[in-house]
C-alpha cells in the first residue's frame, strides 16, 4: 500500500501537471474567452472508464465535472484501435457536455504499449459557424443552427497531424486564424502534459503513480461522505426558473428535491421542465458537472477527482430539459447550469443556512456585436459581463463578481475600445441591485455601449430578466436583469426580457446592460445598522430604497 | 564638514528586526548590526540600528534602504484618505477590478476598495481609442470636483481617465487645474504612473499611488530629519520592487514602486552572492513563519514580472521583482482532512501565538514543531533571541495527537512526514518558477535566507534535482546587504498597441531616445557616482488576435540621437522570444507591437564579498560544539553539532551535521556534504559529488 507521504507528495505533483497545461494554453490561446476568460480546463482520465483522476485548478470550473464523459466517448467509439500518438477533436455536445462552442482534445497517454491514463484540454472557440456569431443563437431550434458538430475523429494519427480535418473544421469557423491558434494552443498543452507526465512515471514508477490515483478518488469519496454524514437527514427542496427559451415567453422550472441518507444522498431533478424547443436545454452530462460545480463551492476543500460524486445518485428523467439529446439545441447551457447551482444553494440553505450563500446573479449575459469595417473587414465584438455575489454567512456579497461556473476575468474596456468600433459610457456599479439581507447582496452592473461605426447587429443572450436570483435564510432578491437598445432616438426592451437575436444598429445608437445583484443572507431586520447607513452614505443603496 | 564620507550603509526594516549592514569604503571593512524594529514608526528603529554602528552620520556618503512601509499601508489598510477623479461613468472601475473573486472555490469571498466610494467623483471628459478627444475637460470641473474631495477629507488625489494612455491631453489640463487648487503636492496622474493600456490596472496603481504618498512621505521626512540632525550629508536612496534604487525626491513621487522594496533587496543580495561564489544561476527561498518566497535569478539577472497583486484586487502594474509565494512556511499548520491526507497549511500560526513548542497557546502542530522533534533545532538555543526554550514535549504532543494518532504513526515518524510534505509543497513552488518557465533546475543552486529556509536545503537539492545549495555566510542580514550593492533603475512604459507593419517606426525610435534620455536624468540628479549606465529596451508583442504578449528584448545601440530601430529587427527579436517561450511559431499571423518598455540602470560599485569571509585559523575540531541525536530518513543519527561562523575557508563536513549559528540553523541531511568556499558560504552537496 502506497504510504501517506508518498501520496501527499504524488498528488501535489499530478495537480502542478494539470496547472501547467491550463497556463500553457491562456498564454498562447488568440481568443479572449481562453486568455482572458479562462475559458478552458485540462486534465488526466482514467485509461477505461474516463473518470477524472486529476483536474488544474485554474481552469473552468464547470469542466471539471464535465471532461469524464469526454475522454468516455473517446474510449467507448474507438477503445482498442487507439495508438499511441493519436489525439481526437471533437465538440460534440451530447458525447460530453456543454455546447458547440467547446472544442475538446483527448490524447490516449501510452506506456509500455498500453494505454495509463487520458490527457485531455478543452477550449471555448471564437466561433464555430451557425447561424450567429459567437455562437450564441437564442431562436435555435435545432444544434444544426448553433454551429458545426465534429463528433471524435483523429487529429492526429499515430503522432501525423491530419491536415484535412484541420481543414474541414477551419473552412467552418468566421474567425478561422482564432482557431488556428487556439487548436496550436491545445495542441502545445497536451504536449507538455506528456512530457511532464512522463517524466513524473521514471522518476517514481508507473505503478506507484497507478496506486496513487486510484487512493486519491478513494480518499475523495472518503472525504465527501464524511460531509454528508455530517448534514441531518431528510429530504430538501428548492426550485427556480429559467424566464424562457427564447421562442415561448413561459417560465421552465428547475426543481431539486436532496434526499440525505447517512452518509449517502439523492439528488433528484424529476419535477423539472421537460425538454424545450429552445437552446437553454442541457445534456446529462453537462447537469451532472453543474452538481459538482455547486457542490465544490460549497465543501471547497473537496478534491477535483470522480470520488466526490460516488456517494451521489442522480435521478434526471430522460424527457427532461437537462437530458438533452441530438439534435436539441444546447447553445444557451450556461444559462441552464447557473440555475441548477442556484437551487442547489437555496436547497443547501434548508439544510444548513451556516454551509451556503445565497444566488449569485445568475446569468452570463453574451453580447454579441458584429459588423463590417469600411475596408470590409468583418468585427464580433463578443463578451460576458459580471454581476454580484450572493450575501453568505461571512458577510456580503461581492460586488461585481463572475459567474460561479468560471474563473473569467472580463476584458479591459480599453481592449475592447482598441480592438472595435464601439465607445463605454458607462462601466459602473448598480445601486439598489444587492438584495437585501443581514448580509446584502453584491451589487450588480450598468454596462452602456454606443456604436462608433455605421452599422451593426446586435445579439443577446441573457437571463433573470424575469426570476431574480434568490436570498436564502430570509434574505431578500437581488434585482433582475434589465437590457434596453437605441433605435431611432428611441429606447426599446427584448421581447424575450434578455434573449434577442440580430437587431440593427446605427452609428450613435447605444446598448444598456444592468446585471442583476445577488440575493441577501438572513432577514433585512437584522442587519447592522451601521452597514445600512454605510450603504445609503456610499449609494450601494438610494436613499428611497433604503428606508 | 566633519569626517569624510566613507560608509554606504543598507537598512531593511522588517517586521521583527531592523537589519544595518555598514560597509566602510576607505577601510575595507563591513560590520552588521540587527536591532529590534519599532513597529508604528519604522523611522526609530531605523536610526538606532545605524547609531549602532556609526557615531558620526556625517561620515556615511550613501544610506540605501529597503522597508514594507508601502507593503505594510496596503496589507493593513493603513494608508492616506485619498480621493481619484475619474471620466464620468467609470469611477467604479477600481471597485469592479477585472470581475473576479478572491478564490477559485467557494463565494464568500468580498474586496473593500482602498478608495471609498464617496471619495471617487466624476468629470465630464472623453478621449476614443485612436487619441481624439471626444470631450474636452472643463478645468473649472475639475476645480469643483477637488473641492468635494478636499471638503471630503482627501488628503492625497489621483487622476484617471479612459484611453489617456493614448492621449494625455485632458487628463494633463486636468492635473495643471488639479495642482493649481490642491493643497499639497499629493497628486498623481495616471499617465504619468503607467501610460499603458488597461484601464483596471492604471487606475488601481495610481490611486494606490496617492493612497500611499502621504505616508510614505512622511515617513520618508522622519527618516531625513534624523539623518540630517545627526549630521547626515549624502544621499538617501531607495529600493524600488524593480531591484533597483531610486532618490528620495522619486520615491515622493511614486510610493506604489516601492510596494515590494524589501523582499527585491534580499534577491539582490541573493544574485551577488550566488555570481561571486561562481554560480549566476540561483533560486532565492525565503522561509519566515507563514510563506515561502522563491524567485528566480537566470544568469545573473532576477525574474521580473509586470505586475503583482499586494492583496485581492490590490493590483500594482509595475516591473517588480518576481516572488512567488506559498502558504508554507515554519508555522504553517499540519492536520489530517477527513479524507485521512495529510496536509501543510496554508492556515498558520504565525509568530504569535507560534508553534506549539513556543507554549504561548497553540497546541497544533507546526512545521517549526516538526524541526524540534526531530533535533534539527536546537530547543535549548533558540533562534531570534524572543524566548529562552522550546517546549519538545509540547510539540511532540500536537504532533501525536492531530498527525501522528490519525494516520496510525508515532509522533517521530508523524514529524519526518510534516517535513516531507512541507519539502514537497517547497520544491513544488521551486519547480513552479524554474521548470514551468523552461529552466533546467539542475543549473541551479537554491539560496535559503530567513530563519528556517537552511534547514530544508539539503532536501529541496534532493527532490528537485538542484545542483547545490548556498547558505551566506550572514543570512539573516541579505537584505541589507542587497541595499548596498543595488543598482539604480529607472522603468518607463508607452502603449503602441499597433500591427509590426504599420508601425511608425520613426516615433517609435523618438520614444525609445526620450524615455533612455529621462532615465539618464533622473541618475544624472541622484548624486551617485556610478560603474556605467546601461539602457535597455523590450517590446511587449504577441500574434494579432492573441491577449497575452511575450517581452521582446531588442538589441540597439544610441547613437546620434537614434537607435536605428527597424522592423526586420522587432521580428526576428519577436520570433526568437517566442520560439524559446512556446516552441513553434504561426506561420501566416500578423504581429503586434503592444508596448513599448525601456530601463535605465545605473551600475553602482560592486562590493567585493571577500570582506565578508572567516579571518584566522580556526579549525572544524575547535568548531564542533557537540552532538545531538537527529532522525532523518527514518532512523535516529548522533549529528556533530559545529558553530558555523567558527568553521574555516575549506572546512567539509559530511552528514547528518547541524551547523548553528544566532541567525539560522543549517542541516546537513545524511548523504550531504557542507563546505565553506572561500567567501564562507556554506555550499551544500550530495556527498558523492562533492568528496574530491
Amino acid at each position: 500500500m502506497i504510504d501517506a507521504v508518498t501520496l501527499a507528495v504524488l498528488k501535489g505533483r499530478l495537480e502542478q501537471i494539470a496547472d501547467e497545461m491550463d497556463a500553457t494554453l491562456f498564454r498562447t490561446a488568440f481568443n479572449p474567452i481562453i486568455a482572458e476568460a479562462h475559458d478552458a480546463s485540462h486534465g488526466l482520465y482514467h485509461a477505461e472508464t474516463g473518470e477524472t483522476l486529476v483536474q488544474g485548478k485554474s481552469g473552468l470550473p464547470i469542466f471539471v465535472g464535465a471532461m469524464s464523459f469526454a475522454v468516455k466517448a473517446v474510449i467507448d467509439r474507438f477503445g482498442p484501435d487507439a495508438a499511441d500518438g493519436d489525439v481526437f477533436i471533437f465538440n460534440d455536445p451530447y458525447d460530453g457536455g456543454t455546447h458547440l462552442s467547446d472544442f475538446r482534445l483527448v490524447r490516449p497517454f501510452f506506456r509500455d504499449g498500453r494505454v495509463f491514463c487520458h490527457l485531455a484540454s478543452v477550449g471555448h472557440w471564437h466561433d464555430v459557424g451557425g447561424n450567429v456569431p459567437g455562437n450564441y443563437n437564442p431562436v435555435a431550434t435545432e444544434c444544426f443552427q448553433e454551429g458545426m458538430l465534429i463528433p471524435p475523429v483523429r487529429l492526429y494519427a499515430k503522432g501525423e497531424l491530419r491536415q484535412d480535418v484541420v481543414d474541414i473544421i477551419l473552412a467552418n469557423s468566421r474567425l478561422p486564424g482564432s482557431a488556428y491558434g487556439d487548436l496550436n494552443g491545445q495542441i502545445n498543452a497536451l504536449d507538455l502534459g506528456a512530457k511532464r507526465l512522463a517524466e513524473l512515471l521514471d522518476e517514481y514508477g508507473d505503478d506507484t503513480v497507478a496506486e496513487a490515483m486510484l487512493e486519491l478518488r478513494g480518499r475523495a469519496a472518503k472525504l465527501m461522505r464524511a460531509h454528508i454524514a455530517s448534514l441531518p437527514d431528510g429530504t430538501y427542496s428548492a426550485e427556480d426558473f429559467l424566464d424562457n427559451d427564447g421562442h415561448t415567453d413561459a417560465p421552465l422550472s428547475i426543481a431539486l428535491d436532496i434526499t440525505i441518507d447517512g452518509d449517502r444522498m439523492v439528488w433528484d431533478f424529476s419535477r423539472s421542465a421537460p425538454q424545450c424547443a429552445g437552446p437553454v436545454n442541457i445534456a446529462y452530462s453537462t447537469t451532472v458537472a453543474s452538481c459538482y460545480v455547486a457542490l465544490k463551492h460549497i465543501f471547497p476543500e473537496v478534491p477535483a477527482n470522480a470520488g466526490v460524486l460516488e456517494p451521489i445518485r442522480f435521478r434526471i428523467p430522460e424527457t427532461s430539459l437537462l437530458h438533452a439529446r441530438a439534435p436539441k439545441p444546447v447553445g444557451g447551457y450556461t444559462e441552464t447550469i447557473l440555475r441548477i447551482i442556484d437551487v442547489v444553494f437555496s436547497a443547501f440553505a434548508a439544510i444548513d443556512p451556516a454551509i451556503t450563500n445565497a444566488n449569485a446573479y445568475g446569468t452570463i449575459n453574451a453580447v454579441s456585436l458584429a459588423g463590417h469595417r469600411q475596408d470590409g473587414r468583418r468585427w464580433v465584438m463578443f463578451s460576458f459581463f459580471g454581476g454580484g455575489h450572493g450575501g453568505n454567512p461571512a458577510g456580503d456579497g461581492l460586488n461585481h463578481g463572475n459567474a460561479p461556473i468560471s474563473t473569467a476575468t472580463i476584458p479591459p474596456l480599453e481592449i475592447l475600445e482598441a480592438a472595435y468600433p464601439v465607445m463605454f459610457t458607462q462601466w459602473a456599479l448598480r445601486p439598489d441591485s444587492g438584495g437585501q439581507g443581514r448580509h446584502r447582496g453584491g451589487l450588480g452592473a450598468v454596462y452602456e455601449i454606443e456604436l462608433l461605426e455605421e452599422s451593426a447587429d446586435l445579439f443577446l443572450f441573457g437571463e433573470r430578466g424575469r426570476f431574480p436570483p434568490q436570498g436564502v435564510a430570509g434574505g431578500e432578491p437581488g434585482a433582475a436583469n434589465r437590457f434596453c437598445y437605441q433605435q431611432d432616438g428611441a429606447w426599446h426592451t427584448p421581447p424575450m426580457a434578455s434573449k434577442m437575436v440580430g437587431v440593427r444598429l446605427n452609428r450613435g445608437e447605444r446598448i444598456r446592460l444592468e446585471t442583476p445583484g445577488g440575493g441577501g443572507y438572513g432577514p433585512p431586520d437584522q442587519r447592522d445598522p451601521a452597514a445600512a447607513a454605510r450603504d445609503i452614505a456610499l449609494g450601494y443603496v438610494t436613499a428611497e430604497t433604503g428606508e | 564638514m566633519s569626517a569624510p564620507s566613507r560608509h554606504v550603509i543598507g537598512v531593511d526594516v522588517g517586521g521583527t528586526f531592523t537589519d544595518v549592514f555598514v560597509y566602510d569604503e576607505v577601510g575595507g571593512t563591513c560590520q552588521v548590526a540587527k536591532v529590534p524594529s519599532t513597529r508604528g514608526d519604522q523611522a526609530t528603529g531605523f536610526l538606532a540600528g545605524i547609531r549602532a554602528r556609526v557615531d558620526d552620520l556625517g561620515t556615511i556618503a550613501t544610506v540605501v534602504h529597503g522597508t514594507t512601509v508601502a507593503t505594510n499601508a496596503l496589507l493593513e489598510r493603513k494608508g492616506a484618505r485619498a480621493g481619484i477623479i475619474t471620466t464620468a461613468g467609470f469611477r467604479d472601475v477600481v471597485e469592479m477590478r477585472r470581475r473576479d473573486r478572491p478564490t477559485t472555490w467557494g463565494l464568500w469571498g468580498r474586496f473593500d476598495p482602498v478608495i471609498p466610494r464617496d471619495l471617487r467623483v466624476e468629470v465630464a471628459e472623453r478621449t476614443l481609442a485612436d487619441g481624439t478627444v471626444r470631450t474636452a475637460v472643463d478645468p473649472a470641473e475639475v476645480r469643483q470636483a477637488a473641492e468635494t474631495l478636499l471638503a471630503r477629507g482627501a488628503e492625497a488625489v489621483s487622476i484617471v481617465f479612459i484611453n489617456a494612455y493614448a492621449n494625455a491631453a485632458n487628463e494633463a489640463a486636468a492635473a495643471e487645474a488639479l495642482r493649481a487648487v490642491w493643497p499639497n503636492a499629493y497628486v498623481t496622474a495616471s499617465h504619468q504612473i503607467l501610460p499603458e493600456i488597461r484601464e483596471f490596472e492604471r487606475t488601481s496603481t495610481t490611486s494606490l499611488n496617492g493612497y500611499l504618498q502621504p505616508v510614505v512621505a512622511s515617513y520618508l521626512a522622519r527618516l531625513e530629519q534624523g539623518l540630517d540632525s545627526g549630521g547626515f550629508g549624502g544621499e538617501l536612496l531607495i529600493v524600488q520592487s524593480n531591484g533597483g534604487v531610486m532618490t528620495v525626491e522619486t520615491a515622493h513621487q511614486r510610493p506604489v514602486h516601492t510596494a515590494l522594496s524589501g523582499p527585491a533587496a534580499g534577491v539582490i543580495a541573493a544574485a551577488h552572492i550566488a555570481a561571486s561564489a561562481g554560480y549566476p544561476n540561483v533560486l532565492t527561498c525565503d522561509m519566515g513563519g507563514t510563506s515561502f518566497d522563491v524567485s528566480l535569478v537566470a544568469e545573473g539577472r532576477s525574474a521580473l514580472s509586470p505586475e503583482t497583486s499586494i492583496d485581492f484586487g490590490l493590483v500594482v502594474r509595475s516591473p517588480m521583482i518576481e516572488i512567488t509565494t506559498i502558504g508554507a512556511g515554519g508555522g504553517s499548520i499540519a492536520r489530517v482532512d477527513a479524507g485521512g491526507l495529510l496536509q501543510i497549511g496554508p492556515e498558520s500560526a504565525g509568530s504569535d501565538p507560534g508553534p506549539a513548542c513556543y507554549g504561548l497557546g497553540n497546541d497544533r502542530p507546526t512545521v517549526t514543531d516538526a524541526n524540534v522533534v526531530l533535533g534539527r533545532i536546537n530547543a535549548a538555543r533558540p533562534i531570534g533571541g524572543a524566548l529562552d526554550h522550546l517546549d519538545v514535549a509540547a510539540a511532540e504532543r500536537a504532533i501525536a495527537t492531530h498527525v501522528g494518532e490519525p494516520l496510525g504513526l508515532s509522533s517521530v515518524e508523524a514529524a519526518e512526514a510534516i517535513i516531507r510534505v512541507a519539502n514537497s509543497r517547497m520544491a513544488g513552488a521551486i519547480r513552479l518558477v524554474s521548470i514551468e518557465r523552461g529552466h533546467d533546475p539542475k543549473r541551479f543552486v537554491a539560496m535559503p535566507f530567513g530563519g528556517g529556509g537552511a534547514l530544508h536545503a539539503g532536501a529541496l537539492i534532493r527532490e528537485v534535482g538542484l545542483a547545490k545549495a548556498l547558505v551566506p555566510r550572514f543570512p539573516g542580514v541579505t537584505s541589507a546587504l542587497g541595499c548596498v550593492i543595488a543598482d539604480m533603475r529607472h522603468d518607463f512604459v508607452h502603449t503602441l498597441n499597433a500591427p509590426l507593419d504599420g508601425l511608425d517606426l520613426a516615433a517609435v525610435d523618438a520614444e525609445m531616445v526620450r524615455t533612455a534620455a529621462a532615465g539618464r536624468a533622473l541618475l544624472d540628479r541622484a548624486g551617485v557616482g556610478f560603474d556605467g549606465i546601461d539602457t535597455a529596451f523590450e517590446f511587449d508583442m504577441s500574434y494579432v488576435g492573441q491577449s497575452h504578449t511575450v517581452a521582446v528584448p531588442v538589441e540597439v545601440t544610441l547613437a546620434d540621437g537614434a537607435t536605428g530601430i527597424t522592423a526586420d529587427l522587432i521580428r526576428t527579436s519577436f520570433e526568437a522570444a517566442y520560439r524559446a517561450a512556446y516552441g513553434r511559431l504561426l506561420s501566416g499571423v500578423a504581429i503586434r507591437v503592444l508596448n513599448l518598455r525601456t530601463a535605465v540602470i545605473g551600475r553602482r560599485r560592486s562590493l567585493p564579498l571577500e570582506l565578508l569571509a572567516p579571518t584566522g585559523a580556526g579549525t572544524v575540531d575547535h568548531a564542533q560544539t557537540g552532538t545531538r541525536p537527529v532522525y532523518a530518513d527514518g532512523a535516529w543519527h548522533q549529528a556533530a553539532v559545529y558553530a558555523r561562523l567558527d568553521l574555516p575557508v575549506g572546512a567539509e563536513v559530511r552528514g547528518p551535521a547541524v551547523l548553528e549559528q544566532p541567525d539560522t540553523t543549517i542541516f546537513v541531511d545524511p548523504g550531504m556534504t557542507a563546505m565553506v568556499d572561500r567567501l564562507g558560504n556554506v555550499v551544500l552537496g550530495r556527498t558523492e559529488e562533492t568528496a574530491p
